[in-house]
């Protein structure tokens, strides 16, 4: 099979299904899409097309990164450009092909942007759009663009073009361009791509494996799975660049269980990988071998860790060894082994086809090229974003974010997971690279950011990342397993408000000795939440022990909710929504909250009438109320206090 | 057994598939089903069953009919999880990490399942309910009685 006659045909469908003079549909079916809802919406366009007649082509496309407004749809006309439609409802999507392909009218009113050449007036440009102007499109160059289950699609985009490209040269050169573009690892650690395929190169040993590292299993993150969903080959096609560079035989990809969709994405990818000769012996005639297996994670944080992993693929717990000897030098069953994220084998494909200039001019001195985040929190616009390194934390929150949900205020933005830190507004300008928020105590880590506003309480949040490296620290080091428990309960008491001052300086002390005493990153990091939040938020904490109040109103031991008797108008509503009884009251007379009853669990306040907001929630502060429900005085009675 | 266990003989590191393959088959990894690896690999059994406790996906005991999974990852933990956590506990009256006594649900705390910009997000055997707020909960949970 020669390669340029697969290519020169996967270009004439793409060039045919573009021109095509059918009307297109695009549906963003990834899990977020999924779950907003897209397979109703896409059942309901099948039906209407079928009932109206219309012949279109309908594409089940990745995730575009805008998962605030999932569902999404698109419609392509006839020599029109794409329009996206966001937040689609079936009935919403029978009306678009009503008035759109049968009427002939776009709807600008429901539009969000036109995609590609030529305008549609009112609609603006999708890409122009201030959530998408500051991003940068490397890693998600195809996400949203083409079927992730047709390689014709990825090879006419310039799939495989990079492989084809890497085939021609010499491994050096390879590993020169990679490291010529200055990427770094984008699993956390930052270390040179390039230099880390150079070890490994020239590690001895016939038998060498590369690992694909897609065991997301920072919560709050999901940047891997959307990209393995929206665009497989992009990662294949690194790991095939990396294997013919490095010179090994056979490759894993390790993903976690908890993505199905993208373990089927793999797994059809792979299959069509085979049928076109990109895997297998003898590779396209070029006499380079390459053998690709999944191995399916099966739930455990510390398999993120690269010797951790390395032992589960082997069948074994997944517990991570001290290093040296480094995986480059004796790693899968003793052999020369490279690793590298999901993220960084992309990036590597993209290098190699388009060039290490065109990765290198994005980002900063130190650290080139895009990262991508999952931007989530009580941000507006929650998604997947691409932005050259350098840019500012506020350009990510208000300009792409779309600033602070329901107009709140800012307190931090927590990036890097369990192993990262939070960062307050003084860091507002700081820039994102791996140095910078470094320095800062944070990290960059695999790319989960998350916002949190006024109402998220710090301490909480340490108390929850150590609840999670707790429960998933290995027990291989005895500071990590015991000494995470012995934080965590320390937290506990502080958000209960049970905590003595020493106990500030104790949770310090353990802190630097888990970073100190662990062996992998689990443990290094696990810390660093509760160490960047005493840095920078240690008022929170100390407000907690010393006033026994929680600040952002968040740590249920430390809140009490009351019912304000001036705004209480005796409707009932919380009485019946309370589920331990503890609200009392009658028709028309001032409800009482039994605080000995209450649980907080805070529906009262979530089902009074929003023009009554007669719950209030106070923490450190108490509020007078009757001792018993007493009628409501009448609204005459009301006037006359007022005045 | 048998059939899952012959395709991969003499396979390395082939423990883990094997027991995710047993368990999808069987629901959970009975004592006999450990017996069987463990001869299939002539390890002794505590080590398949060191293996085995060491990953949060194995299970020990008969599972609900409908497994309910709801997400504390960071993200749905900054969107109230929590509370999503409490609403489900009253629903369906146990607490994360138990099942009913009629053997229909059966309820897990998970930490993200990557649907972040949808939290706080439930997934009911395999289908995902995202933005979800307390109320919503007794809706989701019917759909599956």
């Amino acid at each position: 099979m020669i390669f340029d006659d697969i290519r020169s045909q996967a270009i004439r469908e793409w060039e045919a299904l573009q021109n095509s003079q059918k009307p297109r549909i695009l549906i963003g079916t990834g899990t977020c899409g999924l779950a907003a809802g897209a397979e109703a919406v896409l059942e309901a366009i099948k039906q209407e097309l079928a009932q109206q007649s219309i012949d279109a082509t309908i594409t089940q496309v990745g995730c575009i990164g805008l998962c605030y407004t999932e569902p999404m749809v698109d419609i392509i006309m006839p020599n029109q450009p794409r329009v996206s439609y966001g937040d689609v409802t079936p009935e919403m999507a029978k009306q678009l092909i009503q008035d759109y392909i049968v009427n002939g009218n776009p709807r600008p009113d429901l539009a969000l942007g036109t995609i590609g050449d030529g305008r549609i007036e009112n609609i603006p440009a999708f890409f122009e759009l201030p959530v998408l102007k500051p991003q940068v499109r490397i890693v998600l160059r195809n996400c949203g663009f083409i079927d992730p289950e047709n390689i014709n699609q990825y090879i006419a985009n310039g799939g495989y073009s990079g492989f084809t490209r890497a085939l021609t040269m010499k491994p050096e050169q390879i590993i020169a361009e990679i490291k010529k573009s200055g990427l770094r690892g984008r699993g956390g650690a930052g270390f040179s791509t390039g230099q880390k395929w150079d070890f490994c190169r020239a590690s001895p040993g016939k038998e060498k494996y590369i690992i694909c590292n897609a065991d997301e299993g920072d919560p709050g993150a999901f940047m891997n799975r959307s990209v393995l969903e929206g665009d497989p080959h992009a990662v294949l096609e690194g790991m095939l660049i990396g294997a013919y560079a490095i010179g090994a035989t056979q490759g894993y990809i390790y993903c976690r269980a908890e993505y199905p969709l993208a373990l089927k994405r793999l797994r059809v990818a792979i299959k069509q990988m085979e049928q076109y000769d990109l895997l297998g012996d003898n590779i396209l005639n070029s006499g380079f071998s390459f053998h690709l297996k999944i191995k399916e994670g099966a739930g455990a944080f510390v398999c993120g860790e690269e010797t951790a992993l390395m032992a589960s693929i082997e069948g074994k717990r997944g517990m991570p060894r001290s290093r040296p000897p480094f995986p480059a030098v004796s790693g899968l069953w003793g052999k020369p082994t490279n690793i590298n994220n999901v993220e960084s084998w992309i990036s590597a494909a993209f290098i190699m086809q388009k060039g290490a200039d065109q990765f290198a001019k994005y980002g900063t001195e130190t650290s080139k090229g895009t990262k991508t985040f999952a931007l989530v929190g009580k941000v507006e616009r929650t998604g997947l974003i691409e932005v050259p390194f350098g840019i500012t934390i506020s350009d990510i929150v208000y300009n792409v974010g779309g600033g602070i949900l329901k107009g709140k205020a800012f307190k931090a933005v927590q990036t890097g997971g369990p192993s990262g830190g939070c960062l307050g507004s003084d860091f507002f300008d700081t820039p994102v690279d791996y140095d910078t928020l470094a320095k800062a105590g944070s990290i960059v880590g695999s790319g989960g950011m998350i916002v949190l506003d006024e109402d998220t309480c710090v301490v909480d949040l340490a108390r929850y990342f150590l609840t999670f490296v707790q429960e998933e620290s290995c027990g291989k080091c005895v500071p990590c397993r015991v000494g995470t428990r012995q934080m965590l309960g320390i937290l506990e008491k502080i958000t209960k408000g049970q905590a003595n001052p020493s106990d500030i300086e104790q949770l310090q002390k353990l802190a630097e000795t888990v970073r100190d005493g662990s062996l992998c990153a689990l443990g290094g990091t696990a810390p660093n939440p509760v160490l960047t939040t005493l840095r920078y938020f240690r008022d929170e904490y100390e407000a907690h022990v010393q006033d026994k109040r929680c600040p952002a109103r968040s740590c249920k031991e430390l809140v009490s909710y009351y019912i304000l008797p001036d705004k209480c108008e005796g409707c009932g509503i919380c009485i019946r929504s309370c589920p331990t009884e503890a609200i009392l009251g009658g028709k028309r007379m001032i409800h009482i909250i039994d605080q000995s009853k209450c649980t907080k669990c805070g529906s009262c306040s979530d089902v009074c009438p929003p023009r009554f907001s007669a719950v209030a929630k106070v923490s450190g502060e108490k509020i007078e109320v009757p001792k018993e429900p007493v009628p409501i005085p009448s609204k005459k009675k009301e006037a006359i206090q007022e005045k | 057994m048998t059939e899952i266990l012959t395709p991969y003989t003499g396979e390395r590191g082939a423990v883990i598939p094997v027991l995710q393959k047993v368990q999808q088959s069987f629901g959970y990894l009975r004592e006999d089903a450990i017996s069987k690896i463990a001869k299939f690999f002539r390890v002794s059994e505590s080590e398949i069953f060191g293996v085995a406790s060491f990953y949060a996906q194995f299970r020990f005991t008969r599972p609900a009919e409908h497994i309910v999974k709801v997400c504390l990852g960071t993200a749905c933990h900054v969107r109230g999880g929590e509370q999503i956590m409490e609403a489900m506990r009253r629903e369906l009256g146990i607490h994360s990490g138990n099942i009913t006594e009629d053997y229909k649900f059966g309820v897990d705390r998970v930490a993200c399942f990557g649907s972040c910009a949808l939290a706080p997000v439930v997934v009911i055997d395999d289908k995902v309910y995202g933005r979800l707020t307390p109320t919503k909960i007794k809706g989701i949970v019917d759909k599956h009685r």
